[in-house]
């Protein structure tokens, strides 16, 4: 017996070893050689080489340089703790409003609304006062642009996602395996080429520009090509697939029973939608939202190709830093910083989110 | 009002324009669905506080007629009324009417208290907590309130979904095959606790089942339906002692059917010549229009005895049985007995203890009482539902 338990648990081990051995290979050993060049040297060059001095003023001198908004004279950390306060906030008060009956009280919804009221106050008020100084807006850094237009295109892709996961899922019948196959029909062709084409769509005498110039959206001489309106909505079509193939699969497994059953229960469409249909596909909204954010922020070539120096993601400082500009240190501690940064908040997203409670 | 007054005018009053019944009324309701028609022209009245049994095979439009009166499927003619209002066109988050799904489609994210809460915090209603509490009791749950579906047994969920419509005081209570899932033993109780609840609180219910013992053990009523039609409805031993088509003898329970030639009417009593033997019919329960029918008679109404034994039976005599098979379950002894014009009769005995166990090529002859058997039209199919009873 105890033999035959030992075999079962080396097979297991056994099995997971090439995974293992491809993750120490290309994820463990880069990301301690990218940990190290974050702390070398900034003065080392690639023909002097580089010297390891624990030089951790590489990260203030980072977030300096791309980290702080332009006409911003306080320390960055002061966003940081904003943006920290308004993700707790928003956690605490989807926490309180799915307690409902159970362990709230009137009071303790007051108590967030006001400590909710007071956090975002604290964190809007300098930022509408930086954003409009002297009634230019502000300049945004690389790394708060990153998060502003991720966070957007995550927007926007659960938006557009959701209805077309919802159209498959549930009205497609049997054109469901096509409208899928086309979802990912993207795919068949380079990320590079599609956002390429993009370039084409929003050019100065396309189609699209001349409707938005017509409209009056923008100048009768407005360009839509380098603007973040261009940047965002690369990166909102280049991710909407990774938006839409988690949704579906969550919403294609609800019951439709259920949906039947809450209509029954005095559920009109839409507070059904809210009680059951919403509730039963947050896992498919959240596995959605950080599939599409993760790699929007990140991203550089939506916003090399569609965007201007206006418009420059951290994606693009850190690709520069490392292939033109060769700073190695700035480059690496840039990336060490937005890496903890996103498991920060995917860490508190995932667990204000709670899905350890459904199902 | 005056709505309702044009509705049923429009009806025609052959339709029955009698607008006191407060009960649950169809008129000519009528499912077309892409490839076949799910239900028929449909009649049906129930009346407020009944238990109404839908008994039908899989198939026959009985969960098709379910889900218009829930809202869940609209009709494509016909008229659905409540209390004397229309409610054909209602939604289903419109209606007084709830449902006890068969698979009981409790909402996963729900703990036990929330989803039986849920129609009341729909329509705002009532102290929440006091009536959720006061109806987790009545099914017993009340410790089970903050699991959630997926931690309860299958008996539990059934019992939860059972309170999560009934919660609502809906006018009418629909049951889609409640006790479908659950095993045997626990569909027995779950059988006496539903029929216990619906005394209970006097609310209409309306059972959908294909289990014909399920029916006639809670039912007030039953309608046989079949193919989209109803085919007999009634108090369940009306409907099994006189059954009126071979479907309805041969679904609910079991049957001996026999092919005569009807020789005599005669005031209330008809004569049929059964494969030369002549048999009497009561003619209260006869159901055949031509000359020619179908003997009917149950099989633990048959009485077996050896040739020339005078047994209780005066009337209908029938010589020349051969048994062929005999299984002892225990209460009563099942017989398989060959006639002489080779068809095979089943006969149910009694295991009073008194008689004697026939074995199989005894010599037999068999006899029943004339008030026991039924005469069917001969039009109809012999075998209509006979392989259909417990799938």
């Amino acid at each position: 017996m105890a033999e035959q338990g030992l075999r079962k648990s080396t097979t297991g081990y056994l099995l997971l070893l090439p995974g293992l051995l491809w993750l120490v290979l290309f994820f463990v050993i880069p990301f301690y050689s990218l940990v190290a060049a974050s702390l070398y040297d900034p003065a080392g060059s690639d023909f002097r080489g580089y010297q390891m001095t624990y030089h951790w003023q590489n990260y203030t001198d980072a977030l300096r340089d791309y980290g702080k908004p332009e006409g911003w004279n306080h320390p960055f950390w002061l966003i940081l703790a904003a943006v920290i306060g308004v993700a707790v906030t928003v956690g605490l008060l989807l926490r309180a409003r799915r307690g409902t009956s159970q362990t709230h009280s009137v009071g303790s919804y007051v108590g967030y609304g006001f400590v909710g009221a007071l956090v975002g106050m604290a964190v809007l008020y300098p930022i509408f006062k930086a954003l409009f100084v002297g009634g230019a807006p502000m300049v945004l850094s690389p790394l708060l642009r990153s998060l502003l237009y991720g966070a957007l295109a995550t927007a926007f892709c659960l938006l557009l996602g959701y209805v077309l996961a919802y159209a498959i899922a549930f009205k497609s019948g049997r054109w469901k395996t096509l409208m899928l196959v086309l979802v990912i029909a993207p795919f068949f062709t380079s990320f590079l080429v599609r956002t390429l084409s993009w370039k084409l769509l929003l050019g100065d005498d396309s189609v699209i520009t001349h409707v938005f110039q017509a409209l009056h959206l923008i100048g009768s001489n407005g360009q839509l090509l380098y603007t973040p309106f261009a940047v965002i909505a690369g990166l909102t079509y280049n991710f909407l697939p990774f938006m839409v193939l988690p949704l579906f699969a969550s919403l294609d497994k609800i019951d439709y029973r259920l949906i039947e059953a809450s209509r029954d229960l005095y559920a009109n469409p839409i507070v059904g939608f809210f009680k059951v249909t919403w509730p039963l596909s947050l896992p498919g909204v959240i596995s959605g939202t950080l599939l599409t954010f993760i790699p929007a922020v990140g991203d550089y070539i939506n916003a090399e190709l569609l965007g201007s120096t206006n418009t420059r993601m951290i994606g693009s400082v850190i690709q520069s830093l490392f292939t033109d500009a060769n700073d190695y240190p700035a480059a690496s501690a840039l990336s060490v910083m937005l890496m903890v940064l996103i498991v920060g908040m995917v860490l508190v997203y995932v667990r204000r989110a709670g899905t350890e409670e459904l199902l | 009002m005056s709505k309702v007054a044009e509705e049923q005018e429009a009806a025609g009053p052959e339709r029955g324009a009698d607008a006191s019944f407060d009960g649950l009324r169809m008129r000519g309701l009528t499912k077309e669905f892409a490839s076949f028609t799910a239900v028929k022209d449909l009649d049906l009245d129930v009346p407020t506080g009944s238990f109404f049994a839908l008994l039908g095979p899989s198939g026959c439009g009985k969960t098709t007629t379910l889900r218009m009166v829930a809202g869940l499927e609209s009709p494509t003619a016909g008229t659905i009324t409540l209390g004397g209002k229309d409610i054909t066109r209602a939604k289903a988050y419109q209606r007084p009417v709830n449902t006890v799904f068969q698979s009981y489609a409790l909402f996963p994210h729900l703990d036990i208290f929330e989803n039986v809460a849920f129609g009341l915090r729909r329509r705002k209603t009532g102290d929440v907590d006091a009536e959720v509490k006061r109806m987790l009791d009545l099914v017993e749950l009340e410790s089970q309130a903050r699991k959630k579906p997926a931690q309860l047994s299958g008996g539990q969920q059934q019992r939860v979904a059972l309170a999560r419509a009934l919660i609502n005081q809906p006018e009418v209570l629909l049951l889609d095959e409640p006790l479908g899932a659950l095993d045997l033993k626990l569909r027995r109780s779950m059988q006496i606790e539903l029929k216990r609840i619906q005394t209970e609180v006097g609310l209409t219910f309306i059972h959908v089942t294909h289990d014909q013992e399920e029916a006639m053990t809670m039912a007030d009523t039953i309608a046989v339906m079949n193919a989209g039609v109803i085919e007999q409805m009634g108090a369940p031993a009306e409907l099994y002692e006189n059954p009126h088509t071979t479907f309805v003898a041969n679904f609910l329970g079991q049957s001996n059917l026999i092919e005569g030639t009807i020789q005599k009417r005669d005031g209330d009593l008809v004569t049929v010549d059964m494969q030369g033997v002549g048999v009497s019919v009561p003619t209260h329960r006869t159901h055949a229009d031509g000359d020619r029918g179908w003997v009917g008679i149950r099989p633990e109404k048959v009485l077996i005895g050896d040739e020339g034994e005078a047994l209780d039976a005066p009337g209908n005599t029938i010589p020349g049985g051969v048994v062929t098979d005999v299984s002892f379950v225990g209460v009563s002894t099942q017989y398989l007995v060959r006639m002489p014009w080779g068809q095979e009769l089943q006969v149910f005995e009694q295991n009073t203890g008194r008689r004697r166990i026939f074995r199989t090529g005894d010599k037999v002859e068999l006899s029943w009482r004339p008030e026991y058997a039924f005469l069917l039209d001969h039009a109809q199919d012999a075998h209509a539902g006979a392989q259909l009873g417990d799938d």
